[in-house]
């Protein structure tokens, strides 16, 4: 079976996180409201009423083009895509069908190949329906949310490659500061369209509409050519549909086939002038973006990072600022910020940290006082956890492990003391007598004693050389 | 116009208004009048004016409402039975700008249900009576705002044009009536029906109120992104042709024309040529073509604006519903006119995969040309002179069974249309029989403060 080739192209739709909506001035965050009540008279589609282009959506799509290294269209224009069901109040939606805003680009990903970006247009979102059993309900909050739908060039070859661009065009968008971002309340949606073929000419796709996870996006590919190469191997054929996700089943299942699909009847949205950009606009846009995570991976080179545990951290944009800030300061110190970083801020269970309470300089003074023993790594592990409590704002790293009593004892005039104390304790005889000997097995005993003696302040290489040197 | 001041109280005008809209009753001119809103409206200007405060450059005068022009006062029909019972939360932006310098709305006029239609017959409350003669046409789609306006019933009407709905109703009942420049004035509150062409204009008696009210209504509106900035800024009398030189566009004179109909507007061409213009005739043959463009690009238009009333959310929604299909299709069929949807399956057939670049696209391409014919001609003439409709008003139900020479009518409308151009209907005489006849001047585009002074000197030159 390996000599089928799969090839898959997405379709992403992301909702620009814009304080009003695409053609109506409303609020568009409709998380936690009633239904219906983020709704103007355009978004009801009452009579007369005509779209007005958001400026900051605008914006937005150029942001999010520039993120993606596409060429951004000058001159674009929308246009109604007409079909007829209760999400849709005007019986068509405002999309760019001919002349999309966002041209051509390429997303770059780690140990894959690059996929291509055919185009992305703006347009706006549907209204939600939910059905019940003889009746339906609609909230047309989300109708008229900007969105971009980014559109793939048939670049990719695996379901791995599929997660790896779904996961790097969500961080894009993330860093460009576009969306939300948030998968679950449906930030960020993926079409994928996938075929099989042993030979270079392409097979018949099927379309999986919907996916809200990386996961699921990774699972439904695979699910998807699998099912098609046996049917295939069975000698029947692919038929070209739409086929729902369940996520509970890891299962596709036919929707519609496209032979009775609709005919959108597109026409030039004749309320909307074409949207004229100058480049100068566009340049200014470009050099006030953000930094993306191409730079600060080129930034955490040195490091010598885990490709995973960079990429984690990348999911970020804060995290990977504040470790570029490391960086600058001092980057020796940054790789155990790092791993702070990933191994225990990101392995937490429950992720509402605010990742910005701990600054640069902060988590640089940390990670020295590890370096330079003033603190032991595990200390150092506990403080660095603190510094991302609320109440600790104020207060320095250096306050906090003393405040914690963490700080180790690297005098040794003091160190002295408690070894001789030690080692004069009836119970240590016999492991000092072995350490004479040269069982050397037996020094972690005594170094135990010493640290339990020291309440873990003291540090643990130290004691273990001075008790050699006492004992030889 | 009469305004409202001392010594005339907006109440008694309001009166009057109303008093003539009941005698004239029979006309149907008005889908629901307005009577106690104006009236306390009335009211409150006369206690104003008493006051000595500020009340409005049209103060009490009292005028009838396009029933497609969204407003707090009384529903919105669009003379559909589909928005019968629909009353609009908004009010539209010519309404209120109109409404905020005084001006009473007394009653919603009578149209083809969405604009459809050429003589007032495609509505849902019953045809309107032309002002002349009460077995003829209105006119239309504006039928009942310019037969309000002929009969003295108010001093002036809002309509809508899209394809000659202002101009041809305006010479069918001799009376003004202007198309504006497209983008001239915010469409937003009026129910769409071609967007790429659906402009807002007025009647009115006189060429001066024409521009009086126009120069209220026109104007930039962050609502409607078409919108042009004002430029309706200038007295009538400044205002001077180039050359003074018009066009007599000779295509429009030929075959199919009326004789009475060519012949009256020749004459307003002799009238123009005693104050001084040359009139040259010319031709301009891509005309012939017009017709066709506009009937496949307004109804894509038309069937795409018309795609919202689908009983789910307003409007009527047909009691007669199993599932979500029916609900669609029986609402629609129940509350659209048969010229509704005709137009509703011409434009969905025009847009369709497969037929796009043959209709829609071709006539896309054809409009283009059709402007830059325009073009050419407005670097010789200031304005060009042309008959509004090739015949007078016709007889009621004449021409309901046969779509295709309704549509004729607005042959000669409809390009300045497809092509944005202000154009106007001036009132140049009768037939034989009484019937009003208009001319049509036309201007290049946001020239329309030229042709209203271009008329206003032919009706100063008689007046005298």
């Amino acid at each position: 079976m390996s000599e089928y080739k799969i090839t898959v192209g997405i379709e992403c739709h992301v909702q620009l996180n814009t304080k009003t909506k695409l053609f109506s001035a409303v609020d568009n965050d409709a998380v936690d409201k009633e239904p219906n009540s983020c709704v103007s008279p355009f978004d009801y589609a009452l009579p007369g009423m005509l779209p007005v282009l958001n400026k900051e959506a605008v914006h937005k799509a150029v942001q999010a083009g520039l993120a993606m290294n596409c060429k951004i269209g000058l001159e674009s224009r929308f246009d109604r895509k007409h079909y007829f069901y209760p999400d849709s109040p005007a019986g068509y939606q405002i999309t760019q069908m001919y002349k999309p805003i966002i041209g051509a680009g390429v997303i770059h990903l780690q140990g894959f190949d690059d996929v291509r970006i055919n185009h992305a247009h703006l347009e706006g979102d549907a209204g939600k329906l939910t059905h019940f059993d003889d009746y339906s309900l609609v909230d047309l909050n989300r109708a008229g949310t900007p969105l971009i739908e980014i559109v793939s060039e048939a670049d990719i070859h695996s379901a791995a490659q599929a997660r790896a661009y779904a996961e790097e065009l969500h961080r894009l968008m993330i860093y460009a500061g576009v969306t939300n971002g948030d998968l679950y309340q449906g930030n960020m949606r993926f079409d994928v369209n996938t075929s099989v073929s042993k030979t270079d000419e392409l097979g018949t796709k099927t379309e999986v509409k919907n996916l809200n996870s990386f996961r699921s996006v990774e699972r439904a590919i695979e699910y998807e050519a699998a099912r098609q190469i046996a049917l295939l191997e069975k000698g029947e054929k692919v038929v070209q549909e739409t086929r729902g996700w369940n996520d509970a089943t890891g299962k596709t299942t036919g929707q519609r086939s496209k032979e009775g699909a609709a005919d959108y009847r597109y026409m030039p949205e004749p309320d909307i002038p074409p949207v004229v950009l100058t480049q100068e606009y566009v340049d200014k846009v470009a050099s006030e973006m953000p930094a993306m995570p191409d730079f600060y991976r080129e930034k955490f080179e040195p490091l010598k990072l885990d490709n995973s545990e960079r990429e984690a951290i990348l999911n970020y944009p804060l995290l990977a600022g504040r470790l570029a800030e490391v960086c600058e300061e001092n980057i020796k110190l940054a790789p155990r910020v790092a791993h702070w970083f990933s191994g225990v801020l990101l392995a937490e269970e429950n992720l509402d940290k605010d990742f910005s309470l701990a600054t640069a300089a902060e988590l640089a003074e940390l990670s020295e006082m590890v370096e330079k023993s003033e603190l032991s790594s595990t200390a150092g592990k506990e403080v660095f956890i603190q510094l991302y409590n609320k109440k600790n704002t104020s207060k320095t790293p250096h306050a906090l492990a003393k405040e914690m009593n963490l700080l180790q004892e690297n005098d040794e005039g003091a160190l002295e003391q408690i070894i001789d104390e030690v080692l004069a304790a009836p119970e240590c005889q016999k492991a000092a007598e072995d350490v004479r000997n040269g069982e050397m097995k037996a020094i972690g005993f005594l170094v135990g004693q010493v640290m339990k003696k020291s309440k873990g302040k003291a540090n643990p290489g130290a004691v273990n050389k001075l008790i050699q040197k006492k004992l030889s | 116009m009469k305004i409202a001041d001392k010594n005339t109280k907006a109440v008694d005008l309001v009166k009057a208004a109303l008093a003539k809209a009941e005698e004239y009753k029979d006309y149907n001119v008005f889908i629901s009048m307005n009577a106690e809103a104006a009236l306390a409206k009335a009211a409150e200007i006369d206690e104003k004016i008493a006051k000595g405060e500020e009340v409005g450059k049209l103060a009490g005068v009292p005028y009838a409402l396009k029933d497609n022009y969204s407003s707090h006062d009384g529903n919105t029909t669009a003379a559909a039975h589909i928005l019968d019972s629909y009353h609009s939360p908004i009010t539209a932006t010519a309404v209120a700008k109109i409404e905020a310098e005084g001006a009473i709305m007394i009653g919603r006029a009578n149209l083809d249900a969405f604009a459809h239609g050429g003589s007032t017959e495609n509505s849902y409350f019953g045809p309107t009576k032309n002002s002349a003669d009460n077995t003829r046409v209105a006119g239309g789609s504006s039928g009942g705002s310019a037969v309000a306006t002929a009969l003295d019933i108010v001093e002036f009407a809002l309509g809508s044009d899209t394809g000659g709905s202002i101009r041809q109703p305006a010479s069918f009942n001799g009376v003004y009536g202007i198309k504006p420049t497209y983008g001239a004035v915010s469409r937003y509150g009026v129910v769409a029906m071609a967007s790429s062409t659906d402009t807002m204009g007025c009647f009115a008696k006189k060429a001066e109120d024409v521009d009086l009210v126009m120069g209220i209504m026109a104007g930039q509106d962050a609502k409607d992104s078409t919108t042009l900035p004002d430029y309706w800024n200038k007295s009538l009398d400044e205002v001077k042709p180039a050359k003074k030189k018009i066009g007599l566009i000779r295509d429009c004179f030929g075959d199919g024309i009326d004789p009475e109909v060519a012949k009256i507007v020749r004459e307003y061409g002799d009238k123009l040529k005693a104050q001084g213009y040359e009139i040259e005739e010319f031709d301009m043959p891509i005309l012939k073509y017009g017709l066709a463009i506009y009937y496949v690009v307004q109804p894509a238009e038309v069937a795409s604006n018309l795609s919202r009333y689908d009983g789910v959310r307003y409007a009527l929604r047909s009691k007669d519903v199993k599932g979500l299909d029916d609900v669609y299709v029986n609402s629609r069929n129940e509350g659209f006119m048969k010229e509704n949807k005709r137009r509703i399956m011409i434009g969905n057939f025009v847009l369709s995969s497969g037929f796009y670049d043959a209709y829609y696209l071709k006539a896309q391409k054809a409009r283009t040309l059709l402007i830059n014919a325009y073009n050419e001609a407005f670097e010789k003439y200031d304005a060009l002179l042309c008959p509004v409709a090739p015949t007078p008003a016709f007889k009621l139900g004449e021409k309901t069974s046969d779509p295709l020479t309704m549509y004729l009518e607005d042959a000669m409308t409809v390009p300045a249309s497809m092509a944005g151009l202000p154009a106007l209907s001036v009132p140049a005489g009768k037939t034989e029989a009484g019937l009003p006849v208009g001319a049509q001047l036309i201007g290049r585009a946001q020239s329309d403060q030229l042709l209203l002074s271009i008329a206003k000197q032919i009706e100063d030159s008689e007046a005298k």
